[in-house]
Parts: C-alpha cells; sequence; structure tokens
C-alpha cells in the first residue's frame, strides 16, 4: 500500500479517490487550489511557467506534508510544454528536500510498454482482473459525474433561487463520492439526477448558451477559472465545455486527440500546435453550427497553443457569425474584472439574438 | 418634471448626471473617488441635489463602473450595469451611426465595436497600466508638466521621439534616456502619446475592425495630443463627444429612463438626503465550505442593508436573477 496523491482537477478528483483506493492504496485527497496554494505554487515556480503549473506545483506542496509516498501524474508530447510539467515538478520538490515516487502516464497507444510497466507498479500484487473490474467502475462513475454536471449546468441558468443548484449538485456529488458498486453508482447518478431535478426553476426561460473552449486544465478546474461556468448560469446563461474527462480519456488519452475537432480546424490551421489549440479553433466551427450564441476562450498566460488560436478567432468570429470572448488566466485573483467581461459580454449575445430573431 | 440619475463609480472618478425625459443633460458631476466609493457617491448625491432643478422629480436610477454594485445600494438604483455596455449606449447616443468607441479611463481601458447600433465585440484592459490614464499621470508628474497642459505641449512638437511602449517601466526608462540626450519636452510627450496609443491599439485593439465614426471618451480623451496621436496612427477623424468624462454615467441615466419607460414600477432611489445616513462597510471570511468566501456587509445606521460576496448565495440578500 502507498500513499498516493495527484492534481485536483475539478470533478474528477472523487473518481481517482475510489479508484485509487480500490487497487488498494492510501489516497491523500488533494484540497481545491485557494489563493493560499496559487502564492505557494508561485514561489517555488519558474515566473514563466503557466498558470496550471504554478497551481499543480502549489496542490502538491499542500498535499506532501500530509504524507504523501507517490505522485501519479500526466505526461505529454508534442509542442505544449506541459508535457514536461512532471518531470519539472519532481525536480522542484526534489531540490526542496521532498521525495515522492512520481509516476508519469503518457498515451497507452504511443507507449504500450511503459505504460503497462507503470500500470503494474501501481497495481502492486493485485489481480488483473480486480483492476480491469475497478476501471470500469471508475469510467462508470466519472460518466455519472459528467452527466450531472452537464445537467447543473441546464438547471442552473433557469433556477428561481440562486443558490439552489449549486446546493442540489454538491449533494449529487457526495452520493457518487460515496458509491463504491456498479449498482451503488448507477443508483447515486440517478439520486443526483434527482435532487437536481427538485431544483425550481423558469421552464419558460430561454437561457443563452455559451460553448467554452481553451485548456484543459484551466478548463476543468473550477478554482483557476473564476468559477466561469457557475458565473454564467447565475446570469442565466447555459455553458458547455469541450473537455470533460469522459471525452477526454476516450480521446486524448487512448486515441491520438478529437480527429472530428481537427477536421473541423483544418480549413482555418492545418497543423498541430500543440496542446488544445487545434482544438479550440475546430469547436467555435462545431459550437457556431449548432446555434450557440457566444464563444468563451480560457487560456492561460502564456499559452502557445492558445495564443496562436486566439488570433484565428477574430476571422473565424466574422466568418461563423458568433462572438468570442478571450480570458488570458495568469495569477490575478480578482473576480470583479472577469463579471465585468461576462456581463457585457450576455448583453452582447442578447441584443445579437434580439436582432437576429426580429 | 420628471429625471433620470446615472451614476459611474470607477476608481479614479467618479461621475453623476441626471437627464430629463427628452435626453437632455441636466447636471454632471465629476469627483474623485480617492478609494472611498461609499463617500464619494453620498457627496456626489448630494451636490448634484443642489444642483438640481427645484421641480425634478428623479424617476429612475442606474449604476455603472467597477463599484456598480456598492453604489446601486446607497443610492437604491432601479438597474446595476457593466461599463461595457453604458459606454457603448452614450456613445450610440451621441454619435448614431457610431462604429468604434475607444475609452481610456485611470486605470483601465477599453474599445467596443459597434455594427448597426449594436455591440459585436469589445475588450477591456484591467491589468497593464501602459494604455490607460494612470500612465500619463505618471509620467507627467516625473517631468513636472501639470496633466492638464500635457496635451497641448504635445501638440507643440513637430519631432515626436520614439518611446518604448509596451509597458510603462520600459517606456519610463527611455523616456529619462531621451530626456538625458537633450531631447526638447514637446517632443517627448508627444513620444508618449503616440506609446501610448500604440500600446492601446496594440493590446486591447489587437484584432479589433476598427471603423469610423470612431468616438474617443473617458477621462483621457480631454487630452488633444491623444486624439491626434490616435488620429495620426488610424489615419481617421476621432470625435471626442462633449460630455466625454461622464459617458459612463450618462449612458446609465440612459439605461435607467429605457428600463422605467417600460415598467410601471416607481423608483427605488433613495433620495438625495442620503449623505446624512451612516453608510459602513464590513467583511467576513465564511468558513462553511472550502470557498472560503468573503462575504460583504453593507450597514445603514447599524442595520444591515445589503450582503454578497457568497459563491453558493447562502449569505445574499440582494441578489437577483436574471430568470426573474
Amino acid at each position: 500500500m502507498m500513499r498516493v496523491t495527484y492534481a485536483h482537477m475539478g470533478t474528477s478528483t472523487i473518481v481517482f479517490k475510489s479508484m485509487l483506493e480500490e487497487i488498494g492504496h492510501e489516497v491523500i485527497v488533494p484540497r481545491r487550489p485557494t489563493p493560499k496554494t496559487l502564492s505557494l505554487g508561485v514561489q517555488y515556480a519558474p515566473e514563466f511557467a503557466c498558470i496550471p503549473f504554478k497551481l499543480v506545483l502549489g496542490t502538491y506542496l499542500e498535499t506532501i506534508p500530509r504524507g504523501v509516498d507517490m505522485i501519479i501524474s500526466a505526461g505529454g508530447y508534442g509542442p505544449c510544454r506541459a508535457g514536461f510539467y512532471g518531470e519539472l515538478h519532481g525536480r522542484i520538490l526534489r531540490e526542496m528536500g521532498y521525495n515522492p515516487d512520481f509516476v508519469f502516464f503518457f498515451p497507452p497507444l504511443k507507449k504500450p510498454v511503459d505504460f503497462f510497466r507503470k500500470i503494474i507498479q501501481l497495481k502492486q500484487g493485485g489481480s488483473w482482473r480486480d483492476l480491469f473490474r475497478s476501471c470500469q467502475r471508475g469510467l462508470k462513475k466519472l460518466k455519472a459525474v459528467d452527466d450531472i454536471e452537464i445537467r447543473s449546468h441546464e438547471i442552473r441558468a433557469r433556477e428561481l433561487k440562486r443558490g439552489d443548484t449549486s446546493r442540489a449538485f454538491r449533494k449529487s456529488l457526495n452520493y457518487l463520492e460515496e458509491a463504491r458498486t456498479t449498482k451503488e453508482i448507477e443508483e447515486a447518478r440517478r439520486e443526483g439526477l434527482g435532487e437536481l431535478d427538485k431544483v425550481s426553476i423558469n421552464p419558460d426561460f430561454e437561457p443563452l448558451k455559451v460553448g467554452i473552449i481553451g485548456e484543459i486544465y484551466v478548463q476543468l478546474e473550477p478554482a483557476a477559472n473564476f468559477y466561469l461556468e457557475e458565473t454564467l448560469g447565475n446570469m442565466g446563461v447555459v455553458p458547455k465545455r469541450t473537455i470533460f474527462l469522459t471525452s477526454f480519456t476516450r480521446r486524448d488519452v487512448v486515441a491520438h486527440g478529437d480527429r472530428e475537432a481537427k477536421e473541423r480546424a483544418e480549413p482555418y490551421i492545418p497543423l498541430v500546435i500543440g496542446g488544445h489549440g487545434q482544438n479550440s479553433v475546430g469547436d467555435v466551427v462545431h459550437f457556431a453550427e449548432d446555434g450557440y450564441h457566444g464563444i468563451v476562450q480560457l487560456a492561460p498566460f502564456t499559452c502557445i497553443p492558445e495564443i496562436v488560436a486566439k488570433s484565428i478567432m477574430p476571422h473565424l468570429s466574422k466568418v461563423k457569425g458568433i462572438p468570442v470572448l478571450t480570458f488570458f488566466i495568469d495569477e490575478q485573483t480578482g473576480q470583479a474584472g472577469v463579471e465585468t467581461r461576462l456581463e457585457a459580454f450576455v448583453d452582447l449575445m442578447q441584443e445579437q439574438r434580439k436582432n437576429n430573431s426580429a | 418634471m420628471k429625471g433620470y440619475l446615472g451614476i459611474d463609480v470607477g476608481s479614479v472618478s467618479t461621475n453623476l448626471v441626471i437627464i430629463d425625459e427628452n435626453d437632455n443633460l441636466l447636471t454632471s458631476h465629476y469627483l474623485r473617488t480617492r478609494g472611498q466609493p461609499i463617500r464619494a457617491v453620498q457627496e456626489g448625491i448630494k451636490k448634484t441635489g443642489a444642483d438640481s432643478p427645484e421641480n425634478l422629480e428623479i424617476a429612475g436610477v442606474a449604476t455603472t463602473g467597477s463599484a456598480r454594485r456598492l453604489a446601486g445600494v446607497i443610492a437604491g438604483a432601479d438597474t446595476v450595469k457593466n461599463e461595457i455596455t453604458a459606454h457603448a449606449v452614450a456613445a450610440s447616443h451621441i454619435v448614431p451611426d457610431v462604429q468604434t468607441v475607444l475609452e481610456i479611463g485611470g486605470q483601465d481601458s477599453k474599445i467596443i465595436i459597434i455594427r448597426n447600433g449594436i455591440v459585436v465585440d469589445f475588450a477591456m484592459n484591467t491589468v497593464c497600466a501602459a494604455g490607460t490614464g494612470s500612465f500619463l499621470d505618471h509620467q507627467a508628474a516625473r517631468l513636472n508638466v501639470p496633466i492638464e497642459e500635457f496635451g497641448e505641449l504635445a501638440l507643440k512638437s513637430n519631432n515626436p521621439v520614439r518611446i518604448a511602449g509596451r509597458c510603462s517601466v520600459f517606456a519610463e526608462s527611455d523616456m529619462i534616456h531621451k530626456q538625458q540626450t537633450g531631447h526638447a519636452l514637446p517632443d517627448i510627450i508627444a513620444g508618449l502619446s503616440e506609446a501610448l496609443v500604440r500600446n492601446y491599439l496594440n493590446n486591447v485593439g489587437k484584432g479589433k475592425e476598427i471603423l469610423p465614426p470612431i468616438v474617443f471618451q473617458g477621462g483621457v480623451a480631454a487630452n488633444p495630443g491623444i486624439k491626434a496621436s490616435f488620429e495620426k496612427a488610424l489615419e481617421e477623424k476621432v470625435t471626442v463627444p462633449p460630455h466625454f468624462d461622464v459617458m459612463g454615467a450618462l449612458g446609465a441615466a440612459l439605461i435607467a429612463k429605457r428600463l422605467m419607460s417600460r415598467s410601471d414600477k416607481p423608483t427605488r432611489f433613495l433620495g438625495f438626503e442620503l449623505s446624512d445616513f451612516q453608510y459602513e462597510a464590513n467583511s467576513f471570511e465564511c468558513e462553511d465550505c472550502p470557498n472560503n468566501c468573503e462575504i460583504v456587509n453593507i450597514l445603514v445606521g447599524g442595520e444591515l442593508h445589503a450582503r454578497w460576496g457568497s459563491r453558493c448565495g447562502k449569505w445574499d440578500q440582494i441578489e437577483e436573477k436574471r430568470t426573474g
């Protein structure tokens, strides 16, 4: 048994926890990053590293003193420097005198031998059958978490009393966190969705729909994106992220990325620029064709793939007739500037919708 | 006579205007916020009340600017609007076919792209000082030139020096260097104006389609040097509207009027006497979940009047949903 931890990334935490526990590890559950986590990360990170690097480092530094033997993380290929982040985190931690084991997973189809070696390391003495079952349950749970989150976004935009949906959502996640067997997970999913359906809503309200694109960490971790989806929901908007861990696992972890998004991006950006830069472009095309009213692009400050994608946005926005608002996220923790822009963006989308229907 | 009050509380200035039913400007006030938005609003409302016609009845109030929520509670606003929308509304009102709004204030700057009377794109800069009024303020102080004379001096230059843009720190060291090598003051000031405009266009204005008519507003529009630099860089005529420094407040007043003309509810305006009330703000950290939200309390005469800041909404009393 090892004391294992990983980076906090939105709702995925509860799924990783149960999967690792099932194969016999003790999990030191990372807490959601706070401004304190950020300060800690900034203190020990290279100045020009991006915000995901700093927040993850800060998270490790908060978790390690609670007793950690092993950190699990993902490595990567291609032009985005995040592929090296795990290695760099390890070196910084070792220089600081900490010495946890690091296990980096690379896409299994690209490095199958390496992948299996790491699985064996994690699985320890357990049987393959148990491991397979645990992964199956993990995927099921991940899917349930995503289903509940997507439903919460649809409900929140229509809720009558602010905060009801967020409360019901937290309750639903608690059900799922406790669910262990396949049957329990299915039950928790149903009950969770039921909690959300109990929220009183205005059924006649036609919310605006906004697609969220951009780098994976700032999309998935609300603490890194000013709680964008909740904020939009409170303004009566249904947000839809392009990255959910279930789809990400299928497309990017196992295989070679989202082929459809890449095909849609082809006319504007025909080559791999790393990270999710190409997806960001392809996803705008998708959202525009799907009748969305606007796009919010989330990018860590200094993120090259998203900078390249952003430079294509003015043209794309014009051709596809969909407004795009980009946030470069760095160390600022003030919510006010983000809210001002979002409010103005909502005004803009409402006026455009009114104008288009007139 | 009915009037509509618009209040714009920014980090540097607090502006108030009243318009009548025909959109005529009745009063206009520009005060320094000096880090005390509550006091600035109270004082502004008192002054506005003293200056307004006797038979005036306030029929609607809107607040905008970075302290819009706070100001909304203090004044009793009928609506609270973001400053981007407020500036766009005001610019479209003064120049109905406007396509581009350049706005430069003390701590932030914006660009708003309007087509057929509708905002289609915007950008706002609040992180970097290099494209805002505080950059000019700071350099004027360094050069010992009153900020009011800055623009006129710039116009006297025939040969502006090149001063680094991007960052006010780079600009400053560049400027000192040019000073020490003996360049004339007007040339340096004109160079600074061009650097600010270059920064603005490269940063806030990046990727935006700037088409005429172009309206330039915000406190910095008082500076004819900057206006000239914009015209030179854009090769287009730039219009500075007569009330350029209170456009946010004017936009808010117009928004209040539109809202109240569609509604049969009375205004929530608390009256011009509110400067007599004792306002107080304090905050605490909620420890009920890991969010650790900072909750702000607004007290009037010792009693809790409004509260906000919680992510879950549990402490909020004045939050309203657009759904309702």
